[in-house]
């Protein structure tokens, strides 16, 4: 099997771009990653997008952007996966250069939310539940998290504001990222202060509505020293994704990530590694809960312990857990298909040394991107070369 | 948001919605809600309909106070994860209650409500809610 390694990274600031549109902020990304691989042509694009038919009524991503950014007639296709599909979308691009397939190959993800209505784009990150059986009931993506939020205090013993501990540490980190959206520190009381948006969620208990894009561009290890030194290769060593129920209501146990755990168990056995060897995790906090229940759910830590990384002070840069090492959902911004490249990018960013956050010699990171009320989970294991 | 001509998408879901029928599987006896063509329990496609009393506890609630368009009306709202007695968990929506008096283990029962209209001339959509049993 051919090594897969990411040889080129851009991205754009996450935030709210009212001078650009979709194919510009995609563009722009995929064009960097292009530079800082050092090479004019691709031999396909995969684009991760979740819902740019209802944000901004375009689909057909895969010709739009291959088009604008003068790809010429390479096959070129979007990858869905809700709020997972950047994180699909690189995997799907490293499946392509594995199978030999495909030499060289780029992933953008990109989405474009501020140009919707707040309620109706609340309505179109809705379309990620059950339509008929959760949406029809009036329910909105926060409410789906608000429940396993209540149910996780509850059954724990935990408070709101342990639960705020991870949107002050991502905000922390974020204040050091020149793309995250949010560039300022924040206390346990600042989230505390914050309006209930479906309680016990608070608004700052939650990650922004925002536009960006990320790239990268994907290649086999030998392949890579045509391009670009060895410093700035990382490979990627491992990864695994699953489904779970799509209705929350179906599921056996609301508060473990069952497709987390398949994903990621499948990411360890392809690198060859445990848990135990990974030395920052960038997961999908998009509400603070998830973040908890992803670290329980990958193994990080048991059940009902997530929280207490948090308390304990071990998920910052300089504790044993660190995550959210750029800000993460929370305070980089998450536009939601673009985010799991977000972290792929981040993560490079690490193993290159390069990140304005540097952890420690890192040599293992791990990104793990979730679509629905954890109904499409995918994780990716990176690793310096 | 007004989309009138959605009208038959509907209808497939009236027996569901309405009276909270689910599925049984004649294989191994597993009952779930909704209706699945294949038994999430042990794979059989030999599902019969199966109906629920309606009597459960709020397993988990929250208020939704920034709803999907379209669902503005009653907001805010509360939301809830109610375990039927028969054992599959729904999610609904809870009326005929006061946000503050909801509590885990509440005892709720189910009822047909209006849960969304189309504008003036659209259709309404109705559905189960659940709330404290009248006793």
């Amino acid at each position: 099997m051919r090594k897969p390694v990411i040889i080129g990274v851009g991205l754009t600031p996450v935030g709210e771009h009212w001078r650009l549109g979709l194919r510009d902020l995609a563009v722009e990304a995929l064009l960097n990653a292009m530079e800082d691989a050092g090479i004019d042509k691709v031999d396909s694009l995969y684009v991760g997008n979740m819902a740019s038919g209802s944000f901004v009524e375009q689909e057909n991503l895969g010709a739009l952007i291959a088009d604008w950014a003068g790809l010429g007639n390479i096959p070129a296709v979007k990858v869905e996966a809700a709020c997972a599909s950047g994180g699909a979308a690189v995997q799907e691009g490293v499946k392509a250069v594995m199978s030999g397939l495909e030499d060289v190959v780029a992933v953008v993800g990109v989405e474009k939310m501020t140009d919707a209505w707040p309620s109706d784009a609340t309505r179109y990150l809705a379309y990620a539940a059950d339509a008929e059986w959760e949406l029809f009931h009036g329910v909105s993506f926060v409410a789906l998290n608000a429940l396993a939020m209540r149910l996780y205090m509850k059954e724990y013993g935990y408070t709101e504001e342990d639960l705020a501990l991870f949107a002050v540490n991502a905000h922390t980190n974020g204040a050091k990222n020149s793309y995250a959206m949010f560039k300022k520190p924040i206390t346990v009381e600042t989230v505390m202060k914050s309006s209930y948006v479906a309680d016990p969620i608070k608004l700052f208990d939650a990650s922004p509505i925002a536009d960006g894009a990320a790239a990268v561009i994907i290649t086999t290890e030998e392949k890579a020293k045509e391009f670009v030194d060895k410093a700035k290769i990382v490979e990627v060593a491992g990864m695994g994704r699953a489904i779970d129920t799509i209705n929350l209501a179906n599921r056996r146990e609301f508060l473990f990530l069952k497709a987390a755990k398949v994903a990621a168990e499948r990411a360890y056995k392809m690198a060859g590694i445990s848990v135990g060897d990974i030395d920052f995790f960038e997961v999908h906090d998009a509400f603070t809960i998830m973040a908890a229940l992803s670290l329980e759910s990958i193994g990080a830590v048991e059940r009902g312990k997530g929280a207490m990384l948090a308390k304990e002070g071990q998920i910052a840069i300089d504790g044993d857990y660190p995550i959210q090492t750029l800000g993460g959902l929370k305070a980089r911004g998450h536009p939601v298909g673009a985010t799991g490249v977000y972290q792929t990018v981040e993560a490079v960013w690490q193993l290159r040394g390069e990140a304005p956050n540097q952890v420690p010699n890192a040599e293992i990171g791990l990104t793990q991107n979730i679509g629905g009320t954890g109904s499409n989970i995918t994780v990716t294991i990176l690793r310096r070369v | 948001m007004g989309r009138p001509m959605q009208v038959s998408r509907y209808w497939r879901h009236f027996k569901e919605k309405y009276r909270l029928i689910g599925g049984k599987c004649k294989n191994c006896g597993h009952v779930h809600f909704p209706k699945r063509p294949i038994c999430p329990e042990c794979g059989s496609q030999e599902i019969e309909d199966f109906q629920f009393s309606g009597k459960g506890k709020v397993v988990s609630w929250t208020i939704v106070r920034n709803p999907p368009s379209g669902y503005e009306y009653y907001k805010p709202y509360p939301i809830a994860l109610v375990e039927l007695e028969e054992g599959p968990v729904v999610l609904t929506q809870l009326t005929d209650v006061d946000p503050e008096e909801i509590y885990f283990g509440m005892e709720v029962e189910m009822v047909t409500r209006k849960v969304r209209e189309f504008e003036e001339d659209g259709i309404i959509l109705y559905g189960y809610k659940f709330r404290p049993p009248i006793k």
